[in-house]
């Protein structure tokens, strides 16, 4: 099914919109660590998987278990110790604006009004072009913040800066964008809103997006691959396939028994990352774990 | 509707307090200083300073004196002169010591040993340096703000978010883009801060120095305020000395509230909404 189809009436069509390339990510035994010595921590351990093109690609994963350090490494802040990253074949080796990073929090710079932070990306490359400011118009527009383009970042709600980083992100058309727990402060409504948003605006273009999170119903609403990481030493342990049809809308995909399938195989798998890291090695830790799963196991085959 | 919202910000209750206080300063200080002809006993410490009145009078006489007015303009122009020469050096200074690390590890060593030694102390030293007494003086007064800027702008430019490097270089600025529209206006709310800090150290330091020196003018009053203030206590005049000093208070106020007001146009981001 093309949700493309379904929502072009409510675009503006008279700015040309740039085309989107389907590009993909190969991350190929990558490993880092940082310290030397004694003091070596390894953060990722032999990690490989692929960011598919054109599909929104979502990694779950404990609280520290290396997710930002790999986003640091997709987009070419650091170099990874061992293994390679590959953008369509080529080989990644320093920031570049085919990958764009959405950080956690605000990045946008105070100092500038709305409409001046979309627009720096074309400015820095001296492309501040008639099509350019167009797209900028196109894109205010489409993240609701026309009224609000003369504003300053402190002037905006959480949400809306959140939506003018996606706007100030996509005007550079990347051929992946990678974003670090963009919606992390938001409170529950803006949160579920932003989910909505975002992934209508994922739906429209089909651009390859990497979306990390810690949040289990976020990661569900919006992946079309769903990618679980395993306690530190961080990799991926275990790929969904989330094929819940687009576009997607709250309600329903709460309500849908796929969904929720999909939602316990990962909390299970989640779990057991957990509680590995509860334990950290000790004995009676462990002995703890042990007992603990045997009594949800037995409570959750008791419900069913 | 211009002039309506100007009388209601005039008349703000703040303004009004301000108003008041002032006001209730000046009759307190009055009564202190008239008390011994009026109860008989003076006050303690007010009771040797001349009454506001009596400055008053004494400040309307100055007022066709060119020696005052020539005072004012020595000092001004002393102040402004070191100030511009601190910003002119100490901003570049502390945006490169803050940009490079090598740059840094030669300058800021000396830079710090130099740095609590008060202006005052640089006084005779710059009188054997420097060729005349004028220069000599604004050199002083330039070290008042030189410090205080370039700490200001070291400290701002160093504490930037990462986050605004990362996120413009992914972007594709060069690094001279980084520099111009990223670490120059993140910098910029510390440069106006470091500023007006300095400013008001120079108007402290300004004064000092013409007393110690002596004044420079080729008239015996031409010597700015600081100089003004001494000559006027060697000649016995109480009231002058009052007058001189509330004027330095004047000048140092409306110079600092000149530049809040620059710099609060310069970092429109950082008014209140």
């Amino acid at each position: 099914m093309n949700a493309n189809t379904q929502n072009q009436s409510a675009v503006m069509s008279d700015t040309p919109k740039p085309v989107v390339k389907p590009s993909e990510i190969q991350v190929k035994n990558v490993s880092k660590s940082y310290g030397a010595g004694l003091f070596e921590k390894q953060v990722i351990k032999d990690c490989s998987f692929t960011i598919e093109r054109n599909k929104l690609t979502v990694m779950i994963g404990p609280s520290g278990c290396g997710k930002s350090t790999l986003i640091r490494l997709l987009a070419g802040f650091e170099k990874p110790t061992a293994g390679t990253i590959e953008l369509d074949g080529k080989r990644i080796t320093g920031p570049g604006r085919d990958r764009l990073v959405v950080f956690q929090e605000s990045a946008l710079f105070p100092w500038m009004t709305t409409h001046d932070n979309i627009m720096y990306g074309p400015k820095a490359r001296r492309e501040n072009t008639k099509q350019n400011r167009g797209l900028a118009e196109y894109l205010l527009e489409k993240v609701g913040l026309s009224a609000f383009r003369a504003k300053y970042p402190p002037q905006l709600s959480g949400g809306m800066q959140r939506r003018a980083e996606l706007a100030r992100a996509m005007i550079n058309n990347p051929d992946v964008m990678i974003l670090d727990e963009p919606f992390r402060g938001l409170d529950c409504m803006s949160k579920e809103l932003m989910w909505e948003y975002y992934s209508g605006l994922f739906e429209e273009s089909h651009r390859t997006n990497f979306f990390v999170t810690t949040d289990i119903d976020e990661a569900i609403f919006l992946a079309d691959r769903l990618l679980i990481m395993s306690n530190i030493p961080g990799q991926v342990r275990e790929t969904i396939e989330v094929d819940l049809p687009r576009p997607r809308r709250l309600a329903f995909v709460f309500d849908d028994d796929r969904a929720i399938a999909v939602k316990m195989e990962a909390l299970s798998i989640l779990h057991k990352e957990a509680m590995k890291s509860f334990s950290g090695g000790s004995k009676a830790a462990s002995d703890f774990v042990e007992a603990y799963s045997k009594r949800s196991a037995a409570a959750e085959t008791a419900e069913q | 509707m211009i002039s309506k919202r100007l009388t209601k910000s005039l008349f703000s209750r703040s303004n009004l307090r301000a108003v008041i206080a002032i006001f209730v300063f000046l009759v307190l200080w009055e009564v202190g200083s008239r008390s011994k002809d009026w109860f008989g006993f003076p006050m303690p410490w007010v009771g040797h300073v001349p009454p506001p009145t009596a400055v008053l009078v004494a400040w309307y006489g100055l007022l066709g004196d060119p020696g005052y007015w020539q005072s004012w303009y020595m000092s001004t122009l002393r102040v402004l002169a070191g100030f511009l020469a601190a910003m002119v050096i100490g901003i570049p200074l502390g945006l490169f010591m803050a940009v490079n690390k090598t740059f840094h590890g030669i300058v800021f060593p000396s830079f710090e040993v130099l740095r609590p030694i008060p202006p005052l102390a640089w006084v005779p030293a710059s009188i054997i340096f420097w060729p005349t007494q004028e220069l000599s003086i604004a050199f002083v007064t330039f070290l008042g703000a030189f410090f205080t800027i370039v700490i200001n702008v070291l400290g701002g430019a160093k504490s930037i978010d990462p986050r605004f490097f990362q996120s413009a270089q992914s972007m594709g600025s060069s690094q001279w883009d980084v520099f111009r529209r990223v670490v120059l206006p993140a910098t910029l709310p510390s440069i106006v801060v470091g500023s007006a800090v300095g400013m008001g150290i120079t108007w402290e330091v300004v004064v000092a120095a013409e007393m110690i020196s002596g004044g420079g003018g080729t008239t015996g009053s031409g010597g700015g305020l600081g100089f003004f203030i001494w000559n006027s206590y060697v000649g016995g005049s109480y009231e002058q000395i009052v007058v001189g000093m509330i004027s330095i208070g004047i000048a140092g106020f409306v110079c600092s509230e000149l530049l809040r007001k620059l710099g609060g146009y310069l970092t429109p981001w950082l008014r209140k909404r």
